[in-house]
């Protein structure tokens, strides 16, 4: 039997209160085996660890059980204090009484009763507990950053600036991702195209960057430190180490009549097209479902005209796999779709436009060449109604229920711009709160209001018509003079909610990250560790965590690039000790183990055995790679004839807990 | 039908393409047919049989079988071809060495429900068109062929066989079989009467085992009702729900394998129908990750040793439980 200690944290009174920790520590110090059992105010001090390493040593302990807070919060800390007093650290268990107890009760007897519960069961697993040493793992020194929007660009050369090798993926044909299709950025009003693309080239530039547009992660293997990544090159049918950019395959090319997303299909682009004359890498793309060739092998202008013979119609998408130490996720977000807003007139008319339409409206790039047009008549719009929180901040199954965070400001940007430009233009913001934090921000709304005098309403929309004079009827409310508003606009711009890219959801399944219920990925600790996911090795920047600006999603991808780089800089990362082993005896061979094992850790092998009739005989028996196993334990409840175990967490320390928890 | 199995057998055996014979013998009584192994002519002539009792799965044989030295001749019915094939899948035969003869199906007679009429001193029964002509220590007596048919051939799901090497008779299609009923008929049981209904079902159990070592999923090296260590070995129930929990885990352990193959409720000598519970697990199975057929062929991913995208989430799972 093992000599165990039991050590019962007070928590200040996060426990104290809620729990009598004097009755757990004397309930528990008549189990059988324990012998000695204190309570300290925090066990998580010096001085608590102290009396946990005097204990080990006064009383030769063989096991040692804390009841405290969650695992997450604290094992290392007791692990690493039994290993200073010489105890092996895998000898330690926690019972956690605080965040599944303490927190959750009201009731002192209750959660005293539950406490005292938690920590029979760790006692009778630290009975069976074995001493285990950890392994090393190496680490690959190369990151992939999936998205090459500005997040993933500001990530990449980050972690490229350090000295590592840095991948990027991005499913479009060119980085830039969404701030390339911005016409001006808040609060400073400068160009996005102006700061964005020397950051593009630059990346492209860089040594250590490799780009891989037109490209999507395929599956994901693996663990921190060293993830198998299968990326699937799609085909652009254009050979990117030939093509020059030169464009005269899109002039040249017949087939004009695509709409163009890169300019919201507020115009067309030809079906081999370079998406922005900045568009890094300056690659043509075949686009299969326009191109007349690809569909009907009936053209081939633009290999004619093409003078490195880069068009390649037999072009097959291709997967490369790579290995990386890191992964940081970049994928961004989109606006909503408008199916559900029938009230708002989106699809009827093609005035009402979304506000990442009026972007392209404006830019010296989109369909007017930077002149602000109806997209109906091509006519200057002379009145114009802005409406926030389009599907943001709903209550209704509709929209999201989140604030999407950068429309107050864009918003106030757009009227700010429109009037500066157009000063016989009237603009009317309707919204629910105007919500400006972050560095002169407010200083910015407030000029668009004071200096610009744009009409901001509080209230929302409830109706937008479209008249057969080509006016807009916009019917709304003014919740602060409690009148309804008849408003004719020539245009109505939609400030729609953002939500995450919807490659993100199958994304999170292959690198198993969590995600909310919003499908924004969850970082580890909302506070105190925003920019790592829950799984080790895998990273966040940008809007793919959350709604964000310019400025955050720039500081998050550097912030995430700092947590990549100082994993890089390891040469080596300690392995789990918990990991799954076969008893070869009892194993059937039967491959379920390696059908649901995520790491690819189970290899089979034919080895002979000796029978108990004294002949010998070929066995198929499953065999584990320590240093690919995570410990997840599927292997262990899919094996039929219970041959796998879990070092750490074995079958019998588990039913142990079970049988402790439920006598 | 039988001559020409035996003809075959002896072909094989003669020109040394196959060593041993997977077939079926004749017991104590007539209708006490039991599986065997055949290593020569001889043995073939005499005992070797084929008729309406010969409704035992002899896949499981193979596991042993196939593993010795030269190959293996067995006569698989078409439901034993889906449990060759989840062996295989699984590694547990070795498929190269064995040369399976596939042979027409049932229907298969049970014995009990000829027993149960009253008849008794059952010397032979032969099917004369249908209706069945027993000959007994007291006289002749006669019952229709249909009501004496084995519960799992009532509900056949398949007349096609899924591997083979070659064919004795025509082969045959899946089958549109009403085998979910009963589950059916359970699902819409409020939970007590469910209970009410297993508890009074698997309390009959006995702990003989049959269940378990008939089942051709069943072939682990050492099954956990064997293994002390594994903490469900019991040589002697300690409460009166122990022969419950057998059933439960053993449903669990061949969950996403069992191939319904029927051979538990048939052997089980307390008329348990612990088909039911694997039948189960498959309507389940079937309606959360979509159809599958374990053992209709051998490299598929079986729903609960495979992941997908499109997996049903958890608290769809759990809302069906609810009740």
């Amino acid at each position: 039997m093992q000599r165990i200690g039991v050590f019962v944290c007070h928590c200040g009174t996060n426990i104290a209160a809620t729990v009598d920790v004097k009755a757990v520590a004397e309930a528990l110090g008549h189990e059988p085996g324990v012998v000695i059992s204190q309570d300290y105010q925090y066990m998580c001090s010096e001085s608590g660890q102290n009396l946990v390493k005097d204990a080990i040593k006064e009383h030769d302990l063989g096991g040692v059980v804390i009841c405290s807070c969650s695992p997450r919060m604290h094992e290392n800390t007791f692990r690493k204090a039994a290993a200073s007093a010489g105890l092996n650290p895998y000898l330690v268990e926690i019972a956690n009484i605080r965040e599944q107890c303490s927190w959750i009760h009201k009731d002192i007897a209750t959660a005293t009763e539950k406490a005292i519960i938690l920590g029979k069961a760790a006692i009778a697993k630290v009975h069976l507990n074995t001493p285990l040493t950890s392994m090393e793992s190496p680490v690959v020194k190369r990151a992939l950053v999936i998205g090459g929007g500005i997040a993933g660009i500001q990530t990449a050369l980050d972690i490229a600036e350090a000295g590592f090798d840095v991948d990027i993926v991005e499913k479009q044909p060119t980085i830039g991702g969404k701030m390339a299709q911005i016409d001006k950025t808040f609060p400073t009003l400068d160009c996005a195209a102006c700061i964005l693309t020397p950051k593009m080239v630059e990346a492209s530039q860089n040594e250590h960057i490799t780009i891989h547009s037109f490209s999507e992660v395929e599956d994901v293997k693996g663990f921190v430190g060293n993830f198998t990544v299968k990326i699937r090159k799609k085909a652009r049918y254009v050979d990117e180490t030939k093509c020059t950019g030169c464009g005269l395959c899109t002039e040249k090319c017949p087939m004009k009549k695509v709409p163009n997303e890169f300019n919201m299909g507020l115009d067309n682009r030809s079906a081999v097209y370079i998406p922005f004359a900045q568009a890094v890498p300056k690659v043509a793309t075949i686009d299969p479902n326009y191109c007349m060739m690809l569909k009907n092998g009936k053209c081939g202008v633009c290999s004619k005209v093409c003078s490195v013979g880069a068009i390649d119609y037999k072009q097959q998408d291709r997967i490369i796999e790579e290995k990386y130490g890191a992964i940081v996720v970049a994928t961004g977000f989109n606006p909503i779709k408008l199916d559900k807003y029938d009230e708002f007139a989106y699809n009827q008319c093609p005035d009402v436009v979304t506000s990442l339409e009026l972007e392209r409206l404006m830019n010296a790039a989109g369909p007017n060449g930077g002149t602000l047009l109806r997209p109906s008549d091509k006519t200057h719009p002379h009145t114009i109604v802005f409406v926030q929180c389009v599907g943001s901040r709903c209550d209704d199954s509709k929209g999201k229920p989140y604030c999407s965070k950068i429309c107050c400001m864009y918003t106030a940007k757009h009227a700010m711009l429109i009037r500066e430009k157009y000063p016989d233009t009237e603009v009317y913001v309707f919204y629910i709160d105007v919500r400006t934090p972050g560095k002169n921000f407010d200083e910015f709304y407030r000029r668009a209001v004071e200096q610009y005098n744009v009409h901001y309403i509080k209230g929302m929309v409830g109706k937008v018509t479209p008249k057969s004079d080509g006016k807009i009827g916009v019917q709304a409310s003014d919740l602060l003079s409690n009148e309804q508003l008849h408003i004719d606009a020539d245009m109505v711009v939609l400030a729609v909610a953002i939500e995450p890219d919807k490659t993100a959801r199958p994304l999170a399944t292959m690198l198993t990250t969590q995600m909310d219920t919003n499908d924004f990925f969850t970082e580890a600790h909302p506070k105190l560790r925003p920019v790592e996911s829950a799984t080790a090795g895998i990273f966040l920047s940008g809007a793919c965590q959350g709604p964000k600006d310019i400025p955050e999603t720039v500081a998050q991808g550097s912030a995430a690039a700092a947590k990549a780089i100082g994993l890089l800089c390891k040469n080596s990362i300690t392995c789990n000790p918990c990991t799954a082993h076969s008893n070869e005896l009892m194993c059937n061979g039967c491959s379920s183990c390696e059908k649901v094992c995520p790491y690819g850790a189970i290899t089979y092998i034919d080895k002979e055995f000796r029978m108990p009739d004294r002949t010998t005989a070929i066995r198929r028996v499953a065999s584990v790679n320590p240093a690919v196993c995570q410990g997840c334990g599927a292997c262990t409840v899919a094996c039929p004839s219970g041959a796998m175990d879990l070092s750490g967490f074995s079958n019998s320390q588990i039913m142990a807990e079970v049988d402790a928890i439920c006598k | 039908m039988q001559e020409a199995m035996i003809k075959r057998a002896k072909e094989l055996l003669a020109d040394g393409s196959v060593k041993r014979v997977i077939g079926w013998k004749r017991g104590e009584f007539a209708y006490d047919i039991t599986p065997a192994v055949f290593e020569s002519a001889e043995e073939l002539d005499k005992d070797f049989v084929f008729d309406d009792f010969t409704s035992a799965n002899v896949s499981k044989y193979l596991v042993k079988e196939s593993k010795k030295e030269g190959k293996v001749l067995v006569f698989l019915k078409p439901c034993d071809t889906y449990s060759l094939n989840q062996l295989t899948k699984e590694h547990r035969v070795d498929r190269d060495n064995i040369y399976v003869i596939g042979i027409p199906g049932g229907p298969k007679l049970d014995i009990e429900k000829i027993k149960a009429k009253g008849i008794t001193g059952i010397l032979s029964v032969k099917n004369d068109n249908y209706t069945l002509k027993i000959d007994t220590l007291y006289g002749e007596e006669t019952m229709p062929f249909s009501e004496a048919i084995l519960d799992k051939c009532a509900s056949c799901k398949s007349k096609k066989h899924v591997t083979y090497d070659e064919l004795i008779g025509e082969d045959g299609d899946v089958l549109d079989s009403d085998r979910f009923d009963m589950v059916e008929k359970l699902e819409n049981m409020t939970a007590q009467e469910r209970y009410d209904f297993w508890r009074e079902q698997l309390s009959k159990c006995i702990r003989c085992n049959a269940c378990r070592n008939v089942c051709p999923a069943c072939t682990c090296e050492k099954c956990v009702f064997d293994n002390p260590n594994s903490g469900v070995e019991n040589k002697a129930a300690s409460d009166s729900f122990e022969e419950n929990m057998f059933h439960i885990i053993r449903a669990f352990h061949v969950a996403g394998r069992c191939t319904d193959c029927g051979e538990c409720s048939r052997v089980c000598p307390q008329n348990i129908p612990l088909h039911l519970l694997n039948r189960k697990f498959i309507k389940d199975i079937n309606s959360l990750y979509g159809e599958y057929q374990a053992g209709a062929d051998t490299t598929s991913r079986a729903p609960l040793t495979d992941y997908t995208a499109d997996d049903c989430e958890a608290s769809i799972v759990h809302e069906r439980g609810a009740e």
